[in-house]
């Protein structure tokens, strides 16, 4: 019965059709304060020269009523003047609920979104978190797109983000 | 010659009293606007201002400036209407809803004539409409000074993706267009807007940029600059935080003869970390 998953995989790794991908795990950080709220976060992709390639994901409060949530997207400070306040949120596929503490990885499809656009080139991975009442923290992991091996890129958050992992397969 | 007569029947009686016209005295008073944000974000966002005139920057504590010819220019080109307006004893303040995206001028404009004078041995001052000036001040009147006085206020605000059509200039007096958009300021990136005179580039006048916080550090830490013969300035942020910029022109164009003109400029520009 186990062979038959194992036999699977192995095929699906033999089969260059298989779409690249870009997984990113990132870590919002257990944080004792009196008044705590998830954070507002956002993974963009970006040129060497810091302009927005495409929004990969945005979590926010996209369920308050009226839309109240929204009101808060500009303090995704970098985020908001590079790509956000040219967006009409909420985007199908980018934006996402707020996450709570602990770790999560989100997968892009490269067949799919602003990476099937994507021309080839030296590219950034961008996460940044701010969180109501308190602070703001961006990380930036370099990366090669497309992807012609398997790649990681890891960087290390000190406030808002714990560590966040970059993760392409071609 | 013409117009001056028709709004002054005085006008002769006057040129022959405004021989000697000595430049304004300096004044130390700034005025300003200080916006609640100035990037916002979501469907219907309020900006709330605070409006004063005084010392240092930017704090309350001197006068609250009038809103007359307070003027909210929406990004479609017409008019917002501000909300809840007081006077307060050191401030004015007044709301109003970003209800369109884009970009919002919020301006405190206008005109005004300033005369002073001795009368009885003692000195008069007065400011009015050019109108109530033939009314009010006697045309022979010893020892008349007039200057005729043209000013903007102003700051801007944005809601989603900057824009510029409230952006265009009126082409009187002394105004701000962009060549960096004033809603789209960081520390680290200089900026460069384009100072007009009547609509044209008022080249090689002083601009001065003050950042906010005086109360908090001993130095005034003015920039000096100077605009191009593009009337272009250009100016490095000494880091995040709300600056006052401004300018003074003084000329002869008043419209009214012997009368010199002092035009003048001032914005609030919030630039982000």
């Amino acid at each position: 019965m186990r062979i038959l998953p194992i036999l699977a995989l192995a095929g699906m790794a033999a089969t260059p059709a298989a779409a690249a991908e870009l997984s990113v795990t990132l870590e919002i950080p257990r944080l004792d304060v009196a008044e705590y709220h998830r954070p507002y976060v956002a993974i963009w992709v970006e040129r060497p020269d810091q302009k927005a390639a495409g929004t990969l994901a945005v979590w926010y409060d996209l369920d308050m009523r009226n839309n109240e949530g929204e009101k808060w997207l500009k303090d995704i400070r970098q985020w908001w003047r590079r790509a956000g306040r040219e967006l009409r949120m909420p985007v199908d596929g980018v934006s996402g609920a707020t996450r709570a503490p602990g770790r999560h990885t989100q997968a892009f499809d490269a067949a799919k979104g602003p990476l099937s656009e994507l021309p080839p080139g030296t590219y950034n991975l961008v996460v940044e978190a701010v969180r109501e009442v308190g602070g703001r923290e961006m990380l930036r992991l370099p990366f090669q797109w497309p992807p012609a091996s398997a790649q990681t890129a890891t960087a290390q958050g000190s406030s808002e983000l714990g560590a966040v992992t970059l993760n392409l397969r071609p | 010659m013409m117009r001056f007569s028709r709004t002054f029947p005085a006008c002769r009686r006057l040129m022959l009293a405004a021989v000697l016209l000595l430049p304004l005295p300096a004044t130390a008073h700034r005025a300003w606007m200080l916006p609640s944000a100035t990037v916002l974000s979501g469907e219907n966002p309020w900006v709330t201002v605070d409006a004063a005139i005084s010392n240092d920057l930017f704090y309350f504590e001197h006068m609250p400036m009038a809103l007359d010819g307070l003027t909210i220019t929406a990004p479609d080109g017409s008019q917002a209407r501000p909300e809840n307006q007081s006077r307060g004893r050191y401030r004015s303040t007044f709301d109003f809803r970003l209800d369109q995206p884009g970009t919002y001028r919020v301006a405190v404009a206008g005109d005004t004539l300033m005369a002073s004078w001795r009368q009885d041995g003692q000195p008069r001052r007065w400011r009015g409409t050019r109108e109530a000036f033939a009314r009010e001040v006697p045309a022979n009147a010893e020892g008349l000074r007039v200057t005729f006085g043209q000013r903007r206020i102003e700051f801007f605000a944005t809601r989603g993706a900057p824009t510029d059509r409230a952006l265009q200039p009126g082409n009187e007096g002394l105004e701000l267009v962009p060549v960096t958009h004033p809603n789209d300021l960081v520390a680290g990136e200089s900026a460069r807007f384009r100072m007009l005179l009547d609509g044209k580039p008022a080249a090689g006048i002083e601009v001065s940029v003050i950042p906010g916080g005086k109360r908090y550090r001993d130095e005034l830490g003015e920039m000096k600059l100077k605009t191009d013969e593009e009337g272009v300035v250009e100016v490095t942020w000494k880091g995040p935080g709300m600056y006052w910029l401004s300018a003074t022109v003084r000329d002869d164009r008043s419209g009214i003869p012997n009368v010199p003109r002092v035009a003048s400029y001032a914005a609030t520009l919030e630039v982000l970390p």
